[in-house]
């Protein structure tokens, strides 16, 4: 048996951000099938813009439209992609000098290997089928067939044809990037017994060694006093209800439908309350002290999860004093 | 300035840490390993800093669990930096030159093995124009080995040379998970990778911690016979956009290392995570041929996230405690393609900045 219990957890977000004048005028170009790119004060067109001159540091305002085509400076094979990349089978990133720029601008570059690849090879943008004001506007590149005399090396005083979508629409002011990223999330190994313990119908705790106080879940080391917890405790499934919450608020995931109660339950002989439903009565009718049992669920549902129990559920026992848990709150 | 040393070092590095990634049984015996070389108990310690990041962990306020380790009762003067243990270590220094604390045990710790570390680390880029088209560190660093081979600044060969050099070092480093040299020919008959970069050319993914102990004045004389005390530090940064960036350079070791006194370093612990990345660190350092590069193999063969720079401190450290040298340089590595550096150099005397040792 492994020592820790994992399990697969995904983590998404989405990331919702302003752009400002400059990168808003790169990702309004790019919604509109053009590269834009600035003129510092050195003379350099720089793409993607940046918000202000490298060495003067005053903001950027010379935008400057450069080619859709350009040379490769640099490029690596990616023999294995990973998720959210702009091809999922093997490609090479590039960093290709658009002509008219000065500074190559980074994108995946569509080639079955890496013997269709060199540096100094003629490239140009795809740009995605959709486009919205955002990087991944353009698809990635793609080589040129002959090497794309097409450009001349005229640089920024020519304009690469214009993408078919017209301009169109609003300034892009803001971008959003979803981020998802995918764990094989352990717990520690004193979690991994609780859980174990969970499986079997058992609370499992452990007391500081130093301090004496109880924690459950375990942690691998007492909060107090940083001591390791060794000592394996195993608690009783009764407990005192030391602060609640009344849940109103529909949310995303949500299990329950609103009103329900969440609640810090403190089991007898624990230092450390934790976490749990409180149901079988009126929402309003829970309160400090209130005396409470965990409810499991069938047997044969039980897995190494908090989740079989059910639920905490009034005992009838008179509340507990104040006192009992006052230093727990 | 106050004189401050590094007094105590312990780290771990391994192939998969079999825990949570809050790491805190893997902190518990770090912290036991540096109370048992500095004689104190978590109270004679001043001021804690820790480094790591909830992007690896996969869970918020990962290092607020780690504190468990520490014990806060009563109440610890504590601070973390979501960079490498380097920094938290730069933050400790500081807080040391402040006058407000004489002592500081800094860590870090990080569970690369999580997720998919490479893509994971995305998120430090540009996120705007780069980071939404997920560009993986390793590929961001074969971009950069390109740039350096097509300008003839350094081929195949010469990583190869770096390779094996680490693989050998490392057979006497208990702590690296990857070791054996066989030969620089028997290296490039491997098959590419990434091309242009083979796999021995990018450190191996690695879960880990470290912690590094620094004192002050007579509390670091107490501890060691031979502190190493930090006579420089200096950490600088490049722009975040890739193009603007010349690859084969890396302009803010220069800055650094022109803030220091390089002169009479007989050892280097470079963190360079792929092998081309040390050649550009040893050019922008103009170290002599005689000093010592990453006698323990350096990051190449384990690289623990948001511990390696920090253990190239300690791993100098260790030397000038053991009187094997007099005087060192560290450096550590955060971002994508060397983007920031931190340089530190370590003596046996704490005035040998002055010169007048
Ligand atoms: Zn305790």
């Amino acid at each position: 048996m492994p020592r820790t219990l994992s399990a697969p957890v995904t983590v998404a977000f989405d990331y919702t951000r302003s752009t400002g004048p400059v990168l808003g005028r790169f990702l309004t170009g790019l919604r509109d099938g053009v590269v834009v790119g600035a003129r510092t004060s050195e003379g350099r067109v720089v793409v993607p813009p940046p918000e202000y001159d490298p060495v003067t540091n005053a903001a950027t305002t010379d935008f400057v439209e450069v080619a859709s085509t350009g040379t490769v400076t640099s490029w690596v094979w990616v023999p294995e992609p990973v998720k959210g990349q702009p091809f999922d089978r093997p490609f090479a990133w590039a960093l290709v000098t658009l002509d008219g720029a000065d500074v190559p601008l980074l994108h995946a570059l569509d080639v079955a290997s890496p013997a269709e690849v060199s540096t100094g090879m003629r490239v140009r943008v795809r740009w995605a089928e959709e486009r919205v004001g955002a990087i991944t506007d353009i698809a990635g590149y793609e080589p040129v067939a002959g090497g794309g005399d097409d450009n001349d090396g005229d640089g920024a005083s020519r304009l690469a044809p214009l993408a078919p979508q017209p301009p169109s629409g609003d300034p892009v002011t803001g971008v959003v990037t979803p981020v998802e990223l995918d764990y094989l999330y352990a717990a520690s190994p004193e979690e991994s017994a609780f859980y174990r313990g969970l499986a079997e119908g058992r609370l499992l705790g452990q007391r500081c060694p130093t301090c004496h106080k109880v924690y459950i879940p375990p942690r691998s080391a007492c909060p107090t006093d940083g001591s390791p917890t060794t000592d394996e405790v195993e608690l009783p499934e009764t407990g005192t209800v030391t602060t609640f919450c009344i849940v109103n608020v529909p949310f995303l995931g949500q299990k329950i439908t609103p009103p329900y109660v969440s609640a810090y339950v403190l089991l007898d002989g624990a230092d450390i309350a934790f976490l749990h439903l409180i149901l079988d009565i009126p929402a309003e009718e829970v309160h400090m002290g209130l005396r409470v049992k965990a409810v499991w669920k069938p047997r044969e549902e039980w897995g190494t999860t908090i989740e079989n129990i059910s639920h905490f559920t009034p005992t009838g026992e008179p509340d507990a004093a104040y006192e009992t848990y006052k230093v727990h709150l | 300035m106050r004189d401050v040393a590094v007094v105590g070092f312990a780290q771990r590095q391994m192939k998969e840490f079999d825990g949570s990634p809050t790491c805190v049984e893997l902190l518990v015996p770090l912290f036991e390993e540096c109370y048992g070389q500095t004689g104190w108990t978590r109270h004679d310690v001043g001021f804690w800093c820790s480094g790591s990041s909830d992007y690896l962990a996969g869970r918020s306020f990962s290092f607020v669990q780690a504190v468990d380790a520490i014990g806060v009762i009563p109440p610890v003067n504590e601070s973390h930096v979501e960079m490498d243990l380097a920094w938290a270590m730069y933050e400790a220094w500081v807080k040391i030159q402040t006058g407000e604390v004489d002592t500081a045990l800094v860590y870090a710790f990080g569970k690369s093995s999580a997720g998919t570390l490479r893509r994971t680390l995305a998120l430090q880029l540009e996120p705007y124009t780069m980071t939404p088209i997920w560009p993986d560190t390793v590929s961001l660093a074969g971009l950069q080995a390109r740039a350096g081979i097509d300008a003839g600044l350094w081929d195949e060969r010469a990583m190869a040379e770096v390779a094996q050099r680490s693989l050998s070092d490392a057979e006497a480093n208990d702590y690296a998970i990857r070791r054996g040299g066989s030969s620089v020919d028997e290296l490039l008959a491997r098959p590419m990778y990434a091309d242009p970069l083979r796999k021995h050319d990018c450190a191996p993914v690695t879960d880990g911690a470290a912690a590094i102990v620094l004192a002050a004045g007579d509390k670091a004389r107490e501890v060691r016979d031979h502190p190493a005390w930090l006579t420089g530090l200096s950490h600088h940064i490049d722009p975040i956009g890739m193009g603007t960036r010349d690859l084969t350079r890396a302009p803010s070791v220069q800055r650094s290392a022109a803030a220091l006194d390089l002169d009479g370093v007989e050892v280097a612990e470079l963190h360079a995570p792929f092998s081309h990345q040390e050649l550009v660190l040893r050019r922008e350092l103009g170290l002599a041929d005689d000093v010592a590069i990453n006698p323990s193999g350096g990051a190449l063969v384990s690289n623990p996230m948001f511990s390696a720079g920090g253990i190239r401190v300690g791993e100098v450290a260790r030397r000038i405690w053991s009187g094997d040298v007099t005087k060192g340089l560290a450096h550590a590595t955060s971002g994508p393609a060397l983007q920031q550096n931190l340089l530190a150099t370590l003596s046996s005397s704490p005035t040998d900045q002055e010169g007048a040792s």
